[in-house]
């Protein structure tokens, strides 16, 4: 039979393949590492508060560009430490993105599962729900909530939840549909499970690729979501600092002193690469039958 | 022999679709089936794409609940799909798909898989269980270094095979098989089958064998219905039907198979559209194609006969004894 000849001769090829990981990817994955471990330990790694003010030392240069090893990313127009502000925005900025992910992805999902589920009535108020979130221009959402209630790193983190969670409600809804029409779930179903079972031990796992990757390619979004609603000052407040937050209060010193707002830029830039690397390698090699 | 399942005049009707300046038609996919299918025995289901053979299966298993009419399992009426007790009746009663590949979880191994009907209804302990798979392995013929295996590392055949393993965990008393090999190819088609009849003589499983096969079907059937555009229009022992069929839409499935021998100018080949469920002919459905319709045929509809032989037929032409061969 000719199917069983062909996984044989592609089987070593594949494995060779998947056993070796991008270089591109190793980096991205030690970087998030590292970053990781800065949110973790930030409290300890950092060598100032990140409200001690050094007066005499204001708008110091990096290491290399004129500055000391005392500051060694420089100092803000206060006399604060960069370096110190960093790390804690690294934790704070990574908190709410992370936080804000897995809000949107367990909403989301779960609704997409009650849609495919019930079907009828619950899947057309999910379905007007998810129009209504997609056609709604999230910063206006935002700044309305914001004005109206307040601002509080908690509701600051479920309303960035709230973006993107339609992307795992339209996949979930999608994908569950079709593995109950016909395949795997109506096999589960007719074996006498209950739909908990069905859809968290079967459904789940065999959609959990394409969620992780659509969590991969929104994260490096709400990241930036939260720097841009931070840099509008609606998001972390003074004397609290987020990676957006520094970014706002540098563009002031752009011309004088750039290191205030590049250094949490270029982390900027480096996470959301990161984790869309990760994203893009963890799709192939999360499916079974791929290669 | 004591009914295991009985279906009385039962009926699936699908709601056409409901336009602001038209209406298509509903379509009737099951229309008014009684039949019966004996313990430990088997009953054949044939009939050509589109004629409701697969819909008879998935009411029969109450997966659907029929638009008109009432099954019965064991003697109780089907509980409606989703209940308790409808969950409870599953290990009583499994289904074999046509394709085997989409009924399995890629991501879980054979194993796994066969185990989950008994970790459903609280079977055993892990150690029964393990043990159960592994002679559920044995009976369908999968060598135990398979067992680690996921589905897509197996062949058509042994997927299928693990699909029967599954299904056979609980100790179903009835099984109804959709074309369950009619994805295979044929070498494997006849190991699969006599391994079910086998497993069926061995176990004294119910059988509803729904096939577009007819030399699979009589091979396994005792009993067979024939099916056209949702009706029964023949029902009888299988070797009598298949043998001297009386309907005339039988008398042209079973010349269409090929016997060796035999001249090609003796198939009775079937002239005009094939059936479409939406538009359902006035009076006997299947007049526009009969090779002996009269003129009643297109007015009134035939109902199903009891033929001294001990068949039914749904024929105007049906009398007992006589010849049809026009």
């Amino acid at each position: 039979m000719s199917d069983l000849v062909l996984p044989a001769r592609a089987q070593p090829n594949s494995a060779a393949r998947r056993r070796r990981m991008p270089i591109a990817v190793a980096i991205a994955i030690t970087w998030l590492a590292a970053v990781l471990f800065v949110a973790i330990f930030a409290d300890w790694l950092r060598p100032f508060g990140i409200t001690a003010l050094d007066l005499r030392a204001r708008l110091t240069p990096p290491v290399g560009f004129g500055g000391s090893w005392a500051h060694a990313l420089g100092t803000d127009e206060l006399g604060r430490d960069v370096l110190s502000r960093l790390l804690v925005s690294i934790q704070m900025s990574l908190r709410i993105a992370f936080g804000a992910t897995i809000i949107a992805a367990v909403f989301g999902t779960t609704m997409g599962f009650l849609a495919a589920h019930f079907r009828g009535w619950v899947e057309q108020i999910v379905l007007m729900l998810i129009d209504f979130q997609a056609s709604m221009p999230f910063l206006i959402l935002a700044l309305s909530v914001l004005a109206f209630f307040g601002n509080s790193l908690l509701l600051f983190t479920c309303l960035l939840g709230l973006y993107g969670w339609e992307r795992y409600a339209r996949i979930s809804r999608g994908l569950a549909i079709a593995a109950n029409a016909q395949g795997y779930a109506a096999a589960i179903r007719q074996l006498g499970a209950k739909p908990m079972r069905i859809y968290l031990g079967h459904v789940l796992p065999n959609i959990a690729s394409t969620l992780i990757v659509s969590a991969t390619l929104s994260f490096p979004e709400v990241v930036l979501l939260e720097s841009g609603l931070s840099f509008l000052g609606l998001g972390v407040q003074p004397p609290m600092t987020s990676l957006g937050n520094m970014v706002g209060y540098g563009r002031e010193y752009l011309t004088r002193a750039p290191w205030i707002l590049l250094t949490p830029s270029t982390v900027i830039v480096l996470t959301t690469l990161a984790v869309s690397l990760l994203g893009d390698w963890l799709r192939d090699r999360l499916d079974p039958t791929l290669g | 022999m004591t009914a295991l399942l009985r279906l009385d005049a039962v009926a699936k009707i699908y709601p056409g679709q409901r336009g602001l300046f038209h209406k298509s038609p509903d379509v009737r996919a099951v229309d008014g089936v009684s039949l019966v299918v004996e313990a430990g025995r088997t009953l054949g289901v044939v009939g050509e794409s589109g004629c409701g053979k697969s819909t008879l299966g998935r009411l029969a298993l109450g997966l659907e609940r029929p638009s008109e009419g009432r099954v019965e399992f064991d003697g109780a009426a089907m509980p409606p799909p989703g209940s308790d007790a409808w969950r409870r009746l599953r290990a009583r009663m499994q289904l074999v798909f046509q394709d085997p590949l989409g009924a399995l979880d890629r991501r879980l191994t054979i194993a796994r898989q066969i185990e989950e009907p008994l970790v459903i209804h609280g079977i055993g302990d892990a150690a029964a269980r393990r043990a159960r798979v592994a002679q559920l392995l044995i009976d369908v013929g999968l060598g135990e270094n398979l067992a680690a295996r996921h589905p897509h590392a197996l062949s058509g055949g042994q997927r299928q095979r693990a699909v029967l393993a599954r299904a056979l965990a609980t100790d179903p008393a009835l099984l109804v098989c959709d074309e369950p090999v009619s994805a295979l190819d044929v070498s494997i088609q006849a190991q699969v089958v006599n391994m079910l009849i086998d497993l069926q003589k061995a176990r004294g499983i119910a059988m509803m064998f729904i096939s577009h096969d007819l030399k699979v079907v009589r091979q396994v059937s005792d009993t067979v219905a024939v099916m056209y555009l949702g009706r029964i229009v023949e029902q009888g022992e299988a070797d009598q039907v298949l043998a001297a069929p009386q309907h005339p839409y039988t008398r042209a499935l079973v010349s269409a198979v090929p016997t060796p021998g035999r001249t090609a100018r003796e198939r009775i080949v079937l002239v005009g559209d094939p059936p479409n469920p939406a538009a359902r002919p006035s009076g006997c459905a299947f007049h526009p194609r009969c090779p002996v319709a009269i003129a009643a045929c297109a007015v009134e509809t035939p109902i199903l006969r009891a033929m001294p032989d001990g068949r039914s037929v749904a024929c105007h032409l049906a009398q007992p004894n006589m010849d049809l061969a026009a």
